[in-house]
Formats: C-alpha cells, structure tokens, sequence
C-alpha cells in the first residue's frame, strides 16, 4: 500500500503555459555587491554617484518651460533643472540613467520570470487604496526628498558611499520616521 | 603623476554610454536582490525582511571601500568626487518626511521605476504622485526657500568630523554596517520564530 499522493492544484493560467515560475531573489548581500559595483563605476568614470529624483525634478521642469515658459524661466526650482544641456552631470544624465534603469529591471523581471501586471498589496487592502496608497506616498516623499536635495539613491546612497554628513543624517532620520509611522499603515501591509 | 579619472570632461558620448550602462546595472540588481517588490521593501518596517537594509549597507560599503582603494593608489582623484553638501535642518526634516511616504507608498523613487518596469501599477502610481510633489515644492518654494537653504556646513564628510582619513572613516563605516547587518540577521530569525 503506497502513500496517496494529492493531486497536485493547476490553475487555468498555468495549463496554459502562460505564467512561468518565478525564481527567487538573488542574496541580498550579491544583490548590494552588484548596485555598489556600479556605483563605483559611476564615481571612478564621472565622479559623481546614481540619483533618481532629479530626474522628474528635470522631467517637471521641461513640462513646465513647455506650459508656461515664463514662469518656469522665473522660478528658481524649475529653471535650475532648465539651463543645462546633457554634458552637466546630475541633470539630464539621470533622466537617460533612469530610462537605463527601467531597462535594466524589466530585463531582469523577465529573465526571471518575475514579470507581473499587478497592483501589488498587502492582504487586507484593495487595489484601488494601495494605487491611492502608492501616489499619496510618492507626493510625501518627493517633498522629503527635494528638501534634503536628494533621495534614497543620489544622497542615501551615493552620498552615504562618500561619507556625506547630510547623506549619514537623511538615512538616520529616514529610516527611524519609516518605523515611527509604520503603525499607521500596519493594515497597508500585513 | 595626476590620476586620469574621473574623466574631466567626458563628452557627450561618454556622458549617454554612461548614463544608459549604469542606469542598466543599478536596474537590474535592484529587481535582481526584490527591490522592485514594495511589499518586500514595506517589510523592512514590520522587521519581518530586512533586505532593504542589507541591499543599502552593503553597496554603500562596497562603493565606499573601492573609492578609498582606488584613492590610495593614485587611480581615481579623491578631491574631484561629488560629494552632497549637508544642509542639517532641511536634511534631517526632508528624511523624516521621505521616511513616512517611504513606508506609506512602499517604494522609493529608483525603486518606483523597478517597480514599474516589473509590471506593477502601483509603482507608476508613485512615480505620478512624485511628480505631482515636486510641482507642489516648486510651488512652494518661495515659502521654503530660507529653511531650504538654512544651517548649511557645505561638504562636510563622518571622516572630516572625527578628524581621521577618509579611509578609516571608510574602514568604521564596514564595522558599523557589518554590525547592522548581523542584527538585522538576529531581528529576521527571532520575527520568523
């Protein structure tokens, strides 16, 4: 008398073939290893480090120039995103970095079969709170970040791989609001 | 003999290899290590997986001890890196204030786009709302100006402030992070249990 074996769940999707399984995530520590590689590079190449703010900081102020060119000329914020070509550094080089930077991770999702289109949430929320969630979140942090000129990648990062004081003071103070809030969106998560 | 790199300037081609090469590498290894998951990264703040931490320490260290070797030996000229001026006040409220959208969107903004690029909607959700917030701040920043450009140190390095080379500041830097990392591995075990 052998063990009954029970048969094995096959959603509709996967009878089909269309979702492959997604492998695991590579080790944290390689993963970090790798961004930290790059980074190097960046700073042993042109001296500076990775961003990504300023790229919609330059992203806004083109839309601006382009909709009322008069006030964004006038505007400090807009126009010191506007009076650089590509050849300055932190500016239009880190809308094309960005650009990289979706290539990059949707060759990597789909290399590993990670590739979804989904709205990802935690188990007691909807779809349409987790969207409202995710813009209310990015409006919030893009404020942070323009205040302390930079976010997780050009100050936290970059600036931490430099031993920035400002950089050392933004991750200290980002992290700790991170857990002192995250009571309030324990039911966004978990 | 005066180190050839950075190169100063790099020219045009330079300038958009760079920028789609590395802009390429930093993509894939954030959604290679899950940072394109705001379910992944939202969990650093419930302590249940501490891999934003270990992915952050470990390129930060990383970087920062090549930058000191390459610096050593007359390859990469140290005093020609950018290096964020500190701004103490708006520094420490604009992390406190990213801080508490970090944890509410789930993403950054780099990760937004991993996010994005992986299929989820809810990271071009964030990308949208950055916008909007930057068009807010720049709204605003007549009101913000004078706090935005308030206790100013300029460059300001953790090495210069303790008064020791860059380099053993680089070197403390490793023994602090590895120690985060070792009680980020503990938190990970004890939550699971």
């Amino acid at each position: 008398m052998g063990t009954q074996v029970a048969p094995h769940p096959i959603s509709p999707a996967q009878e089909r073939g269309a979702v492959r399984a997604a492998r695991p995530y590579l080790n944290p520590y390689a993963a970090g290893v790798g961004v930290g590689l790059v980074l190097l590079l960046t700073f042993v190449v042109l001296g500076h480090g990775l961003g990504a703010t300023g790229a919609f900081s330059t992203l806004v102020a083109t839309g601006a120039a382009t909709v009322a060119p008069g006030h964004a000329a006038g505007s400090l914020p807009y126009a010191a995103y506007l009076e650089h070509g590509l050849a300055s550094p932190l500016r239009d080089w880190l809308v094309l970095e960005i650009v990289g930077v979706t290539l990059g991770a949707v060759a990597s999702a789909v290399a590993a079969g990670r590739y979804r289109r989904v709205v990802e949430r935690g188990p007691r929320i909807g779809a349409a709170a987790r969207m409202r969630y995710a813009f209310a979140g990015g409006l919030i942090m893009a404020i942070g970040a323009k205040l302390a000129r930079g976010c997780t990648s050009g100050l936290a990062l970059s600036g931490g791989a430099v031993l920035s004081v400002g950089a050392w003071l933004f991750i200290v103070a980002a992290f700790g609001a991170g857990y002192a809030a995250a009571p309030l969106f324990r039911k966004a998560w978990t | 003999m005066t180190p050839v790199l950075p190169i100063a300037p790099p020219g045009l081609v330079v300038e958009i290899l760079s920028a789609l090469v590395f802009g390429i590498g930093f993509g894939w290894f954030l959604e290679r290590g899950g940072l394109g998951s705001a379910k992944k990264i939202a969990a650093q703040f419930y302590l249940t997986d501490m891999t934003v931490l270990k992915v952050m320490f470990s390129a930060i260290v990383t970087a920062a001890v090549g930058i000191a070797i390459l610096g050593t030996a007359g390859v990469v000229d140290p005093s020609r890196l950018f290096i964020q001026p500190t701004f103490v006040l708006p520094q420490l409220i604009g992390g406190l204030v990213f801080g508490v959208g970090f944890v509410m969107g789930g993403l950054c903004p780099g990760t937004s786009c991993v996010a994005f690029a992986s299929g989820r909607w809810d990271g071009l959700a964030l990308i949208g709302g950055m916008l909007v917030g930057i068009v807010l701040f720049n709204e605003a920043y007549p009101l913000l100006d004078r706090f935005y450009g308030s206790t100013p140190l300029g460059v300001t390095t953790l090495a210069g402030v303790l008064g020791i080379p860059f380099g053993a500041g680089v070197a403390l830097l490793t023994v602090v992070a590895g120690a985060a990392c070792v009680v980020a591995e503990r938190i990970e075990r004890k939550v699971a249990k």
